[in-house]
């Protein structure tokens, strides 16, 4: 086994596996984090903690992580190549692998101007593809990018993400061919709305056999009002989301949008679940982890296997 | 060329408002062509002192001169400079900030008698190129280890907001960096062009980690041509 970890397991096994996410808190708020991983026990088979997204400044992934660990739950860390320059990377890792964190995802990391420090000065030492490489040797060849030797056994699967609607759109079957050939084990994509262009992504991924060389979770997120649809649409860059769901949502009954954009998500699930090359879905939902429970039932992905 | 921009003038006169005799040097180079510190530039900011000073009642005298290069000793050495110089109070350089260290250094040798006070009027902000009238874009970070053969002549250290080596990121949408509205992707960029070149094979392996010693990671550079030196 790379990691051991319980994703790896299911992954192998070829479970369809079910990532949540949660976001720690502006702070040291221990309780935050357990209440959140709470909602998602059971009910997800890891959970990505991110790594101050959008460049807000938050709790530390790793200690996050920590936390979920002691709970019971399986982290699947975030790192992202802004705040670390291949120093800090190798020596979190270690750290990281230390506390029992046995997954991880290789982000570029969104740039600082987005969020609540926009003066800092970035890193970017390495990037994203870079990282995974590092990570894969750090594991594979027990040696750090200098070549020493690393000291201990170093345990991890590697995920990367992939935004199949990014630009320019033919080139991304390319881009996640990139990080295979880097070494990643797993990809969650970016939140899917437009299914066309999803499968045409994913026909040229298994025309290239990359499904078969990593294992690939379709992003989701319950659209929970119309305005955050219409935000997302126009302010969040590569996301599309056709105008026909954003109708469906206003055609929605009031007080029955948020329902409604819950039953779009599980059809939605239910259309991945049938694409070649799809081994689970990421379920990014945002500050709606309370939802969690109630999306994966109506999803029909209940009970979650176990390792 | 090295393009910058002028400080506001509420800026510089806090910089020089103690003193009473000025002296503006604008630099004839890179800075005279991006509209910044040249010879117009020295004298409109000549003039806004004068104003300013005379609003505030106080009988300053500001002089104006100009340096070829102020990076270079060679231009500098000009007698009428040197004289204006040593009967200022201060020196306000309208010249890049390697012109304002290389003019602090220049005049504190020559004039020995007291210590020679220079300050900036301009703020450095990149090398880039002139894309057209009134329009600069910065094209390098001199990283010292330049990889335009590989990437079809678009630097991705420069014109990247992440430095990626392997882009473009998710950020890229319609060909314009999710950073700025203003800004074309990088990696779009070089992507389409190697395709056009018939060269995407060049990006398809995985792009190895950068050695940022050459670049200003590695301390401050020095370049020494042995051959040259008399």
């Amino acid at each position: 086994m790379k990691s051991g970890s319980n994703l790896e397991k299911l992954l192998e096994r070829g479970e369809f596996v079910v990532t949540g996410e949660l976001g720690p808190p502006k702070g040291p708020d221990a309780e935050v984090v357990k209440k959140k991983a709470a909602m998602l026990k059971g009910y997800v088979d890891a959970v990505n903690i991110t790594d101050n997204q959008t460049a807000i400044v938050r709790m530390s992934s790793i200690a996050a992580a920590k936390i979920l660990i002691d709970m019971g739950l399986e982290p699947n860390m975030q790192m992202v190549a802004r705040d670390r320059n291949r120093i800090a990377m190798m020596s979190d890792l270690f750290g990281a692998n230390v506390l029992g964190i046995r997954n991880m995802l290789c982000l570029s990391g969104d740039h600082q101007s987005f969020g609540n420090h926009p003066e800092a000065k970035n890193v970017f030492d390495i990037d994203s593809i870079q990282m995974i490489k590092m990570v894969k040797n750090m594991r594979d060849e027990h040696k750090m990018i200098c070549g020493e030797e690393i000291e201990g056994e170093f345990k991890m699967l590697i995920g990367a993400a992939c935004n199949p609607f990014a630009d320019p759109f033919w080139y991304r079957p390319l881009r996640l061919a990139k990080k295979v050939e880097a070494g990643v084990d797993f990809i969650q994509t970016q939140c899917i709305y437009d299914m066309k262009r999803f499968k045409d992504f994913m026909k040229q991924v298994v025309d290239m056999g990359l499904h078969e060389k990593c294992k690939i979770l379709a992003g989701v997120t319950p659209l929970k009002s119309v305005g955050m649809a219409r935000y997302m649409a126009s302010s969040v860059s590569g996301i599309i989301i056709p105008e026909e769901l954003i109708k469906r949502l206003h055609g929605a009954e009031k007080g029955k949008v948020a329902a409604e954009g819950i039953k779009i998500l599980c059809e939605q699930i239910q259309e991945l679940r049938e694409i070649k090359g799809i081994a689970g879905i990421h379920l990014m939902a945002i500050e709606w982890e309370h939802r969690v429970p109630e999306i994966v039932e109506q999803a029909g992905l209940l009970p979650r296997p176990t390792p | 060329m090295i393009v910058a921009d002028r400080k506001p003038f509420a800026e510089i006169m806090s910089m020089v408002e103690k003193y009473s005799k000025i002296l503006v040097v604008g630099c004839g180079s890179c800075v005279t062509i991006c509209m910044a510190g040249g010879e117009e530039e020295v004298k409109i900011l000549a003039s806004q002192l004068r104003i300013a000073f005379r609003k505030q009642g106080k009988n300053i005298e500001v002089q104006e001169a100009m340096a070829l290069r102020q990076c270079d000793d060679e231009y500098m050495d000009d007698p009428v400079l040197i004289e204006k110089v040593r009967w200022a109070d201060v020196v306000i350089s309208m010249a890049c900030g390697v012109g304002v260290q290389h003019a602090t250094t220049f005049f504190n040798r020559i004039i020995e008698e007291r210590p020679t006070r220079v300050v900036p009027a301009l703020n450095t902000t990149f090398m880039g190129a002139n894309l057209g009238a009134g329009e600069w874009e910065e094209r390098c970070l001199g990283c010292g280890d330049c990889v335009l053969e590989k990437t079809g002549g678009i630097c991705p250290i420069t014109r990247c907001a992440k430095s990626l080596l392997n882009g473009p990121c998710g950020g890229s949408s319609n060909g314009i960096c999710e950073v700025s509205k203003n800004t074309e992707c990088a990696w779009h960029l070089i992507v389409e062009r190697l395709n056009v070149l018939g060269e995407l094979d060049r990006i398809k392996q995985v792009e190895p980690y950068k050695d940022w010693r050459p670049s200003h990671s590695g301390g401050m550079r020095k370049r020494v041509r042995e051959d040259m030196r008399i």
